[in-house]
């Protein structure tokens, strides 16, 4: 009996994917471009979408910072921007200020580097590497796009509300956030940013389920978990990461709307606010900072491994040379994974957490720092010796290993409790998140964005553009951020609107105002950057099939894939993806697809044995080689 | 077992290659495996919310003092039998966690129905199939009724009512005030309880699908009855999930 539901279930397996097979239909414009389940396409509105948002959230880290740089400057030439934000003298409102950083953050967390970073990647690169047709379902997948959407025009709305969008810090911790008539952007603006993030949320778990199925149902023949190359490891533990902690912050978001808007007390106890008692008994702030955590923590690698990931396919491949320890590579993707959600408490040494247990928390914590040192080891171990060919990809995961060292460093000071009280929310922490897991991200982001956008759009990025916006990106990035630590270890907290009401932080000035032109300056450099994509994308030289000599499956598509990636059928695949300069070859790499027995000169002596199962995929082997030169 | 040696052959190959690519390893369909992959992402929000009942919970004392003279108190977390015992039409009887318990059994029932769907649509039995889906509906529907019942009652309370912090007599609940106890305790009803009935809900949304689909032989002209095995996952975890907030809620 068993045995007989087990041959159905195979079959509808195999089925499934000839179904995809037959899908080489040309829609029309809505179909193709708006609402489609092509998987290439979804990939380009979230990038297009991430972008979007990335200019937006950067703009709105100038605007701070303009003030934070040259205190009580007049903005009154803003003023048909942001209208009744500048004030009567011309000053940036106070509490337009907090309500800039909130959705800063917000914006750059959720919007670019979780959904620009990993909706892009996850959704571009899974099927085409592992060899699918497609998403195993296309239409979730949209619809993961559309969700998305939907939460960005909510969120972009509550920007143009008269009371301004959320203003309690990305975090949004009750109380501030829970009483409307604590700021301004705790009214309106913080129900939509509720609504948006429930959104948010929906769209994550629906791309998420989509990605792990496709990667452990839609595998072509041959490509085994440890044939995986790294991006797709990544996306696949960045998917179940988010999987596990999205709903978390989903409950909490929930109790969150009730206690706003139905009156109860989840996160609300003993509260006086402007004279008046409120009602709300029993709750407890620290349950609201526990839930977020448990979701905020895991974020970080949420939006951390895909830029690995990324990381370690452009400098295997622009290295000329194998990724050095794929296993431990791998394991410690696993080690990270699993240790990002027992060390949530990090964030809450003092809020009042037991020292012991902040003592637990700390000390997983700083396990974190093996696999993370592992993955900085091997990334050294790649390009040591290697054949390095220094294409905006590579300058971009090169200064990515160089952020996540500096940035990281600084991140065992924070996990330390004792040191943590000292340096809790100040400076400090802004400069160690900046570098580790917003600047580490971007040059994850952009790396991706260089090395992907030959397949993309069949045309290459220029070059000498793209070394530009590397090197202004590069030395701005720790222009901005590292002044940022000694602010932060001479006190300053964040989040504030002026320091010069407190005359030791005035020997700060001009650093800040280093900081504020630095960061204007390295914003301005994105432009480059915009004006390389949208140019390159209908001017740019055409590209090759395989312009960086890359290994894996998806330059073995045409120069356009269709909705269905391969004209024939799927390459099978022999070999793990990173055989570059193996001894004796032809050619200094060998792609995934050729099998063993066409390389005899290059081969080691275990991998002869493997001959006989090749022969098992003999009628696929075929139909690939049109691609294979 | 009727298997022949030749096909149990072909499983230990195939079992060898299992992760090799090209099949599916575990053996089910995608859209079943995103199923599993959203209970698993579910079962932590459930799980969120249960940890957020018992971090509130604990941090009210509990009633000490002999069971006879408990009264309903701001002052500590209320004894679920003592908020639970009525049941409809028997106004006035203290018959603790009977009707919950009624309710209980109606669920898992209505999860024994949809076993029997599943296994019918194995058989490739359409006539069973839409039978056993129609029980699975009509126990998800009597599920959902009682529970509204419950809440009408919890939400009306008692004749006496209880005593709030200022002194002056409540009669039942709602988000803001509780007669029962601390208002925590009726807010994590509401929501947990609600949160769960929304589930039910849309499985029984789903289940009514499923059936139509049946009914009108729409699967059966498919060729298979998978519909019927997803939506059952979806059913028993929600009946699982009923289990743990039925523990937390009433037992202890």
């Amino acid at each position: 009996m068993a045995t007989g539901n087990d041959q159905i279930y195979y079959q509808e397996g195999t089925e499934g994917q000839h179904v995809h097979e037959e899908e080489h239909h040309h829609g029309n414009f809505i179909t193709t471009y708006i609402f489609s389940t092509d998987h290439k396409m979804i990939a380009k509105q979230y990038l297009f979408t991430g972008i979007m948002w990335a200019f937006l959230g950067g703009l709105l880290s100038i605007i701070f910072r303009l003030q934070l740089g040259f205190p009580g400057m007049d903005m009154s030439f803003l003023k048909p921007i942001l209208g009744g934000w500048i004030n009567e003298t011309g000053n940036l409102d106070p509490t337009f200020y907090l309500a800039l950083v909130t959705m800063h953050g917000t914006i750059m967390v959720f919007f670019v580097l979780t959904a620009g970073l990993s909706g892009t990647f996850s959704n571009y690169l899974i099927p085409l590497q592992i060899g699918a047709r497609d998403m195993a379902s296309g239409f979730m997948n949209m619809l993961s796009y559309w969700f998305f959407f939907l939460a960005s025009m909510v969120m972009l709305y509550s920007l143009f509300i008269e009371t301004g969008p959320a203003a309690g810090g990305w975090v949004v911790y009750p109380p501030l956030s829970a009483l409307p008539q604590a700021i301004p952007g705790s009214g309106t603006g913080m129900t939509l940013w509720l609504v948006a993030m429930v959104f948010f949320i929906v769209s994550q778990l629906m791309g998420g389920i989509n990605y792990i199925s496709t990667v452990i149902n839609l595998r072509t023949k041959g490509m085994s978990f440890s044939r995986l190359p790294l991006t797709i490891w990544s996306f696949f533990l960045t998917a179940i990461i988010g999987l596990l902690s999205f709903p978390v912050l989903f409950a909490g978001a929930l109790l969150l709307v009730f206690d706003r808007s139905f009156g109860t007390s989840f996160y609300l106890s003993e509260i006086y606010i402007a004279g008046e008692a409120l009602p709300n008994v029993g709750g407890s702030p620290l349950l609201y900072q526990h839930l977020f955590w448990f979701l905020g923590h895991p974020e970080v690698y949420i939006v951390l491994l895909p830029a690995l990931g990324i990381t370690s396919e452009v400098i295997a491949t622009n290295a000329r040379k194998p990724i050095f320890g794929y296993r431990a590579m791998v394991g410690s993707m696993i080690g990270i994974t699993i240790l990002s959600f027992v060390v949530w408490a990090h964030h809450m040494f003092v809020s009042g957490l037991n020292p012991f247990l902040g003592s637990i928390f700390m000390f997983l914590t700083l396990i974190i720092a093996v696999p993370s040192a592992v993955k900085v080891f091997n990334y050294l171990t790649t390009l040591w010796k290697g054949n390095l060919i220094f294409t905006p990809a590579m300058l971009f995961s090169i200064g990515l290993v160089s952020l996540f060292i500096s940035g990281g460093l600084t991140g065992i000071f924070l996990g330390n409790a004792a040191i943590d009280i000292q340096l809790h929310d100040t400076y400090f922490v802004v400069a160690h998140f900046h570098l580790v897991m917003g600047s580490v991200s971007f040059f994850g982001l952009m790396a991706g964005v260089y090395h992907w956008f030959p397949k993309m759009y069949g045309r290459m990025m220029d070059n000498t553009l793209g070394y530009i916006h590397f090197w202004a990106t590069f030395v701005g990035v720790y222009l901005v951020f590292f002044p940022m630590h000694y602010i932060g270890i001479a006190g300053f907290p964040r989040r504030y609107y002026s320091f010069t009401a407190f005359d030791p932080f005035n020997a700060f000035v001009d650093m800040n105002m280093f900081i504020s032109v630095a960061a204007i300056l390295t914003f301005g450099a994105q432009a480059i950057f915009a004006f390389n994509f949208f140019y390159s994308m209908f001017k740019g030289k055409k590209a090759p099939a395989n312009p960086w000599r890359s290994n894996t499956l998806e330059w073995s598509t045409p120069r356009f894939p269709e909705h269905g990636n391969w004209p024939g059928a799927i390459p099978m695949v022999y070999r793990w993806p990173y055989d570059y300069s193996k001894p004796d070859a032809k050619e200094d790499f060998i792609p995934q697809y050729v099998p063993f027995s066409a390389t005899p000169e290059s081969n080691l002596p275990h991998e002869e044995d493997t001959y006989g199962i090749e022969m098992e995929g003999e009628e696929t082997k075929k139909m690939d080689e049109p691609h294979a030169k | 077992m009727a298997t022949t040696t030749t096909s149990v052959h072909q499983e230990e190959v195939s079992d060898k290659n299992l992760w090799g690519g090209g099949v599916s390893p575990l053996k089910v369909s995608y859209g079943k495996l995103m199923m599993w992959f959203f209970l698993l992402s579910d079962a932590f929000t459930f799980s969120a919310l249960l940890i957020a009942y018992g971090m509130s919970r604990y941090a009210y004392p509990a009633f000490q003092g002999a069971v006879d003279e408990y009264v309903f108190s701001q002052a500590y977390w209320p004894i679920p039998e003592k908020v639970f015992e009525a049941v409809p039409f028997l106004h006035g009887i203290d018959l603790p966690l009977v009707f919950v318990g009624i309710m209980t059994f109606i669920l898992i029932l209505s999860s024994v129905t949809m076993v029997l769907a599943v296994e019918a649509g194995h058989r490739m039995d359409r006539k069973a199939v839409t039978k056993w889906m129609m029980w699975t509906i009509i126990g998800g529907v009597t599920f959902l009724s009682c529970q509204a019942w419950e809440w009408s009652h919890f939400i009306h309370g008692t004749e006496e009512g209880g005593r709030m912090l200022d002194g002056s007599i409540f009669h039942g609940a709602n988000l803001v005030m509780n007669q029962y106890g601390p208002p925590l305790f009726a807010d994590l009803f509401f929501f947990i309880t609600g949160f769960h009935g929304f589930h039910v809900t849309t499985g029984v949304v789903l289940n009514i699908l499923i059936f139509y689909q049946s009914a009108v032989g729409k699967l059966e002209r498919r060729g298979h009855y998978e519909m019927v095995e997803k939506v059952g996952l979806y059913w028993h975890f929600v009946d699982l999930v009923w289990v743990f907030v039925f523990t937390f809620f009433y037992l202890i």
